[in-house]
């Protein structure tokens, strides 16, 4: 039997599961995103918070995907339907590379060039925004860039708890000893996550360059 | 105490000591005025105090004792914000913001403070000239100029809002002897024409004679001494004396390296 062989027969099938897996990854990364830049950004100023913020962070990550998935079954509203455990899951596991690159993206400016935009009367907002932030840009995408690589991965986990995405396929072939179906679904992820890494690490690289 | 503000001077430091928490006295009772217009250059070592001083007029550091009063208003009651755009500030050439063209960088305040982006495009343009920047450059990135070009960019940036006080922390500090000796000189004329007040922090005795009115000299976080250019040369302080000779044993020695200086002042 060819690898190919299901990936072939059912296109459709594999092209709507590798969008419910994109929009799984990107709305995961989004909120990461989104509740990363603010924290990053504020505990880049409190050094001695920092640390412990990136500890807690860090700790996801020690808890299995496989179980993470699972304790969120008691969760009320989130537990009530599997793509919402799923994208919580997700989003805490795409949390850490996202805090940690922009606290160290920040506390990575040149300090001259900080005290330069300070002493010459720009409010911490305005230094933040037209200094800090896009002097930061490159080492903040890079932190997205392994966010969402991450996320690509773990996410076929998500089909466990029958959240969907290319996992589907994959556990369906592990159920039936079906390596054409395994390929079906690992074959998109795997595209999908080089894809993301490619154009990321493009931006990254156009973004650093400036600098 | 002076009443009227038209007396007072541009800048006077009381007594201003600072040490930071858990830290070593960086400043120690320091007292000192400088004249509205006027060119005061803060002499000294590494670790002298110097740039500790710079850094209480802009606040970007407040006195642990003592006090300052900017114009006769004491420091504390001036908004930051608004005291530092009163006080243009020029360090090194790392200062200057590398993400921005040399048209934003010296744009930032102006555009910042809102004025229109035409307004700001014409002050620019006649920074630009004023430091003596050919006006092809304003699209190039700080990284793609010399080291004399991103000091004349510094200055320019320092000078957008028009201040009346500038304060410059080693402005030349980073550049060949021959670049630094004709900015040195074009700093001079551009001060005698602006005629603002400036403080200039150097190690670099030939700099302060060249540059300034008055020359405070610091030691260990203290005011050794308060000459001008003239009084420099002839005084016996033997800090003073010391700073002499080792430039003059620099500059007849030619190529004789620099690194007596330090043991000479011990």
């Amino acid at each position: 039997m060819n690898l190919l062989d299901y990936l072939l027969a059912h296109p459709r099938e594999v092209f709507t599961l590798s969008m419910e897996h994109i929009s799984l990854v990107g709305i995961s990364v989004g909120i990461a995103i989104l509740v990363g830049l603010p924290l990053g950004v504020a505990i880049s100023r409190r050094p001695a918070i920092a640390r412990a913020v990136l500890g807690a962070v860090n700790s996801i990550h020690v808890v299995p995907s496989l179980a993470l998935f699972g304790f969120l079954f008691a969760v009320p509203w989130i537990g009530d339907r599997a793509p919402r455990m799923a994208i919580l899951a997700l989003s805490l596991y795409a949390l850490l590379p996202i805090l940690r690159n922009v606290c160290a993206g920040i506390l990575g400016v040149d300090p001259a060039v900080v005290e330069a935009g300070r002493g010459l009367g720009l409010t911490d907002a305005q230094l933040l925004r037209r200094v800090e932030l896009p002097l930061a840009l490159g080492v903040i995408v890079a932190g997205i860039r392994v966010a969402v690589v991450l996320a690509i991965g773990i996410g076929t986990i998500a089909a466990a708890i029958g959240a969907g995405g290319l996992g589907e396929l994959i556990f369906r072939g592990l159920a039936m000893v079906n390596d054409s179906l395994i390929f079906a679904g690992a074959l998109p992820a795997a595209v999908l996550a080089l894809f993301a890494d490619l154009s990321l690490g493009w931006i990254e690289g156009r973004l650093r360059e400036r600098v | 105490m002076a009443s009227a503000a038209s007396v007072a001077p541009a800048i006077a430091i009381r007594d201003a000591s600072y040490h930071p928490p858990g830290g070593p006295t960086l400043l120690q009772s320091l007292s000192l005025e400088i004249a509205t217009g006027v060119t005061l250059v803060l002499l000294g070592r590494s670790g002298s105090g110097k740039t500790t001083t710079l850094k209480l007029m802009n606040r970007l550091l407040d006195p642990t004792a003592g006090e300052l009063l900017v114009e006769g208003r004491p420091a504390r009651d001036w908004d930051p914000i608004r005291l530092r755009r009163h006080m243009g500030y020029a360090i090194q050439d790392v200062g200057l913001f590398p993400h921005y063209t040399v048209e934003r960088n010296i744009g930032l305040l102006p555009a910042v403070e809102g004025w229109p982006a035409t307004r700001t495009r014409e002050r620019v343009r006649e920074l630009m000239a004023l430091v003596g920047l050919d006006a092809t450059l304003a699209t190039r990135y700080p990284r793609e100029l010399s080291g004399g070009q991103r000091q004349r960019v510094g200055v320019a940036r320092a000078l957008a809002l028009d201040p009346p006080i500038l304060l410059m922390d080693e402005p030349f500090g980073a550049l060949d002897p021959l670049t630094r000796a004709e900015l040195q000189g074009e700093f001079y004329r551009l001060q005698q024409r602006l005629g603002k007040t400036v403080v200039l922090v150097t190690h670099d005795l030939r700099e302060a004679l060249l540059l300034g009115a008055q020359i405070a000299l610091l030691e260990s976080g203290r005011l050794a001494g308060l000459y001008t250019p003239a009084e420099f040369l002839r005084t016996h302080d033997p800090l003073a004396v010391a700073y002499r000779s080792a430039f003059t044993a620099k500059n007849d020695g030619g190529t004789r390296p620099p690194a007596a200086r330090a043991g000479e002042l011990q």
